[in-house]
């Protein structure tokens, strides 16, 4: 049979990747054991990683890409998609990443930032990218860029929903606060937010953002993740809420559950039994300023 | 007369059909695309899509909603398409995804490699004038489809769609590009 005009890396293979993942939960894992049970748990993916965020910030120091052996192990032992994180700014990282065969790229602030001015030119790669946003400007510009989906980004390794629920309900609010505007309003509105002004017009008429967006950065328990399904993410991303729990299996397959059935309170009750302690968590109000991980990359 | 037409909601591009099939029915009043997560929500419906998405999860969250069986007693025609497809088989080399065992075939998850490798292809599909536009993230491959399975699309990697009584299953997704030909062959195939 003809097969002709094969093309790779397209925006609609990008997009069409992350719209696969809505409706899922994608896990951190730090070896291939965990990435299976995750897997075992319903993750729609898993993301590769050399620490957990709650280590990175008990650890210090500068935190990088993971060691490519134990993303080559953890892509090995799953079906399901494996992403991993580059530091932003660092292309490199990137390219290397986008060798060993992940399926997505998170360019995350987890990770100490490698460039303070620029993010990584994502419209170069065949792999799809997955970028950090606090609010609808942070959001359109890394589209603009060539992310592929956006996740709020929260505040990583504290186990407190509270940051992840302000930049979901900045983004939301802000895509409401379009609605009706005159284009004159709305070319005013790019303007203030720092953001292109085709994609505000493009977010008015969709009435929300062009790309997936996953909820991050604080989401421990069934309740905190069907939290933020009702506030409007497609999805979310449970990073030390999972295996820094008293029983990871339990949790992973009660969060996948809730976010299942997000808007039905009995089925998140009934999961939400015997689970055993989530993770400790941390007030971030009490976080050192250099301890903030939300503000790297803007 | 309307059509009804469902979408399975457990996970995956639920949207996606959902606007498709509401496209693609536009022109017919009274008909409905509704979102399926329970087995009540199938009842008195013509037509099923099972979405692409991961089929571990979505496997798995058949079984947790009760959904299997009624499921496999479905009288209305399937449209499945990627996870979908692995879903209709009746081989899969996974332990961990149980098929509806709806189409005699067997089907290998992720033919295609790693995600990079995920493409847009222009494709012979049987029935339709024109080659179609398909593109495939992540795709299977049906290895080996038994004679009363009918055979729509073949790349070198495989067979990428078959029809089978009232049902259609494809690797690759229909629902994303704009190209509605496979809804209206699949909708005109149940007389509908």
């Amino acid at each position: 049979m003809k097969l002709e005009e094969l093309r790779f890396g397209t925006e609609l293979i990008k997009r069409g990747f992350a719209s696969m993942q809505k409706g899922g939960v994608i896990m951190d894992v730090v070896n291939a054991e965990q990435a299976q049970i995750a897997e075992e748990a319903g993750a729609v993916a898993v993301m590769a990683l050399e620490r957990v965020p709650a280590d990175i910030r008990a650890a210090g120091g500068v935190a990088r890409m993971a060691d490519p052996q134990k993303i080559a192990e953890i892509i090995d032992a799953v079906s399901i998609p494996v992403m991993g994180k580059a530091r932003i700014g660092h292309f490199v990282e990137a390219q290397v990443l986008e060798a060993l065969g992940v399926d997505m790229i998170d360019e995350s602030e987890v990770l100490t930032p490698a460039d303070e001015q620029f993010h990584i030119d994502k419209k170069q790669f065949s792999v799809p990218f997955v970028c950090g946003a606090r609010n609808l400007g942070e959001a359109l510009r890394r589209i603009d860029e060539g992310a592929a989906m956006i996740r709020t980004k929260g505040e990583a390794g504290t186990g407190n929903v509270v940051e992840a629920v302000r930049h979901m309900r900045s983004i939301m609010g802000g895509i409401r606060a379009l609605k009706g505007l005159s284009s004159q309003e709305l070319a005013d509105c790019a303007r203030d937010i720092e953001a292109p002004v085709e994609l505000v017009v493009e977010c008015a008429n969709l009435g929300r953002l062009p790309v997936v967006n996953f909820s991050a950065g604080g989401i421990a328990t069934p309740a905190d993740a069907a939290l933020m399904m009702q506030l409007g993410a497609d999805g979310v991303f449970v990073g030390s809420g999972i295996f820094k729990a008293a029983n990871p299996e339990a949790m992973a397959r009660a969060i996948v559950e809730a976010v299942n059935h997000y808007d039905d309170p009995k089925v998140i009750a009934e999961v939400s039994k015997g689970l055993g302690d989530a993770m400790k968590g941390l007030d971030v109000h009490l976080l050192r300023e250099d301890e903030v991980l939300q503000t790297r990359g803007r | 007369m309307g059509v009804k037409v469902g979408v399975l909601a457990l996970q995956g591009d639920v949207a996606e059909h959902v606007a498709a099939f509401r496209e693609a029915l536009a022109e017919r009043p009274g008909s409905s695309v509704t979102a399926v997560r329970m087995p009540a929500d199938l009842s008195d419906l013509d037509a099923l899509a099972i979405p692409g998405g991961e089929s571990t999860t979505i496997s798995r969250l058949i079984g947790k909603n009760g959904l299997y069986e009624p499921l496999v007693e479905f009288e209305g025609g399937i449209f499945a398409t990627c996870a979908g497809m692995v879903l209709m088989a009746d081989r899969v080399d996974d332990p961990r995804v149980r098929t509806l065992s709806l189409i005699p075939m067997h089907v290998a998850r992720n033919a295609f490699g790693r995600q990079v490798d995920s493409r847009e292809a222009t494709i012979e599909v049987a029935g339709l004038d024109e080659p179609f536009r398909a593109v495939f993230i992540r795709a299977p491959v049906a290895t080996d489809v038994d004679p009363q399975v009918q055979v729509l699309a073949r790349i070198p990697e495989g067979i990428v769609a078959v029809r089978h009584g009232p049902h259609m299953a494809f690797a690759f997704h229909p629902e994303l590009g704009g190209d509605l030909r496979l809804h209206r062959m699949f909708l005109a195939g149940l007389g509908l």
